[in-house]
């Protein structure tokens, strides 16, 4: 175990059925207090490691550790242990649509704690405050934009002072505005609370402006490249290069495998036809 | 050969089906405890899960009651029984349409918004995000949710008995012209608490137990996609329906059983 990193993914396979591999033999170390952003494609499995360190599904092969805990999935008692040390931002808020803003933030401290009202109170001003919406602390939840949801579950997820935050697609569907508030307040809360933050994203410009440690993933569940943003900005290695820049042509192929085209059209085949 | 493989893996998804709900039914009741020390939440549940009910158990209730007594009415005066339609009319809806309907249209109206409600949750992540927050669904979720629903099956049942003597009564003896200290007090003779009110309200109790149960497993294992959830809510109403059909002729044949 490196005491330097909260989080270890060891030699990690995982897929949701046979066919079909997630993530193949992936390494990581996520180091404590810093944050880290895991770039990558849809579909390269991003998400996926997140549910992983949140015990939702077990791997198929490796082992994932927390804090020099070895996760299993299978161990509901463990379990809610750890996730109690971590808090987690969903890509769409998952906000709880029946219950104001101010409750939404109090639940897990209702849930969770035996703090008195007032106690709670105060708490969630602090965190909805943090984010920049005390203000809106009476609101329902269906009179928020999609920024303020996504800022409202970000109170929620910190209300309990956890030491690892998760962010899963924290800049998705936001207008520019809204991202630069994001990105600046998961910077921000990550060193004033002092907790690990982990971001899922593939929203280069914003993660490489607010990361300490950057892990670029591609489809198949590969670990593709890792460094700090400097050093991944400068690479000169293709796949990284194409990602990073946001490049059409690449390593990355745009079209789907398919069969050639001459057959789906039925045409005979020719030679020089293309097929992508 | 190939058929008689696919009939066998398909015995076995459903093997795999009621093995999986019946896991689910035990993991419920190891968590209900936990909604009764937080018995305010399974207050708030019945008071939705009876109001959205509410309205149709009673207007179905009236109208059951209407038309059992004129139908009852044209058959019994054949025979110059005319006289004890009243008692007719109350062991038909306390032992077997009070709890039977009542069933029915608590599935096909507070079970499939369960189902939506659960489902929708699903889809929405708010469960998982629940899981994620070392909060156990079933226990916050699920359990104040089933509690509500076998406590309210059987006093829905009981207002749909009640209004549905009293639509009896408004026909019986305003529209045909029975007397009405007879229709009352043939009832009073006729009808046992235990025998009959007792039996139907375990049959309530039970049908309870069924349809809400349905209800949330259906919404929890949902695919959370628009499609899943749509099917999910069909499906909460055919099984429901057909779990209650059956298990009432059970219920009916221990309880009522002349030997």
């Amino acid at each position: 175990m490196n005491p330097e990193a909260l989080i270890e993914i060891d030699h990690v396979t995982f897929g949701y059925d046979e066919r079909r591999t997630i993530l193949n033999d992936v390494n990581l170390r996520f180091a404590r207090g810093k944050v880290t952003a895991v770039l990558g494609g849809s579909g390269c499995g991003k998400t996926t490691l997140l549910r992983l360190i949140g015990g939702v599904h077990g791997v198929n092969s490796g082992r994932v550790v927390f804090d020099g805990e070895v996760i299993n999935a299978s161990d509901r008692a463990q379990l809610y242990r750890l996730r109690r040390r971590l808090g987690m931002l969903f890509q769409f808020g998952a906000l709880f649509t029946d219950l104001s803003v101010f409750d939404n933030v109090a639940f897990p401290l209702r849930e969770m704690t035996d703090l008195p009202e007032s106690l709670i109170h105060d708490i969630v001003l602090m965190k909805l405050n943090a984010v920049g919406l005390r203000g809106a602390a009476r609101l329902k939840i269906s009179e928020v934009s999609g920024g303020m949801a996504r800022r409202i579950a970000l109170a929620r997820a910190i209300a309990l002072d956890p030491e690892l935050i998760m962010y899963d697609e924290p800049f998705a569907g936001l207008d520019l505005v809204s991202m630069g508030v994001a990105a600046k307040l998961i910077r921000t809360l990550n060193d004033v609370t002092g907790a690990t933050s982990l971001v899922i994203s593939h929203d280069v410009p914003q993660c490489m402006a607010i990361s300490d440690w950057v892990v670029l993933m591609a489809t198949g569940g590969r670990v593709v490249a890792q460094g700090t943003p400097a050093e991944l900005m400068a690479s000169t290695e293709p796949e990284v290069r194409q990602f990073v820049r946001g490049e059409p042509d690449g390593p990355v192929k745009f079209h789907y495998p398919a069969r050639p085209m001459a057959e789906d059209y039925g045409l005979p085949a020719a030679g020089g036809g293309v097929a992508p | 050969m190939n058929a008689l493989a696919a009939l066998g893996a398909r015995a076995l998804r459903v093997l795999q089906g009621w093995g999986h709900g019946a896991l689910f039914f035990l993991d419920l009741i190891r968590v209900l405890p936990q909604a009764l020390r937080r018995f305010g939440l399974v207050v708030v549940q019945m008071h939705a899960i009876g109001n959205r009910s509410l309205l149709i158990i009673l207007a179905s209730g009236l109208a059951v009651g209407f038309v059992l007594a004129l139908q009852m009415y044209y058959a019994l005066v054949t025979y110059g029984a005319a006289e004890s339609l009243g008692l007719v009319v109350n062991l038909t809806l306390v032992r077997e349409l009070g709890p039977v309907v009542t069933a029915l249209l608590f599935a096909g109206r507070a079970g499939t918004s369960l189902t939506a409600e659960i489902g929708l949750m699903k889809a929405g992540e708010q469960l998982a995000a629940m899981e994620l927050m070392a909060i156990d669904p079933r226990a916050r979720v699920l359990a104040p949710r089933f509690l509500a629903g076998v406590l309210a099956m059987p006093l829905l049942a009981a207002l749909f008995s009640s209004i549905g003597i009293l639509g009896a009564w408004l026909v019986a003896v305003g529209l045909i012209g029975i007397d009405g200290g007879n229709f009352w007090s043939i009832q009073q003779n006729g009808v046992d608490v235990w025998r009959d009110v007792g039996n139907g309200i375990v049959k309530s109790a039970v049908f309870g137990v069924i349809c809400t149960f349905v209800a949330l497993y259906q919404g929890y294992e949902t695919e959370a996609t628009p499609e899943g959830v749509a099917y999910a809510t069909t499906r909460t109403v055919v099984m429901s329906s057909l779990a209650v059909l059956a298990m009432d002729f059970i219920l009916t044949a221990l309880m009522f059983s002349t030997r």
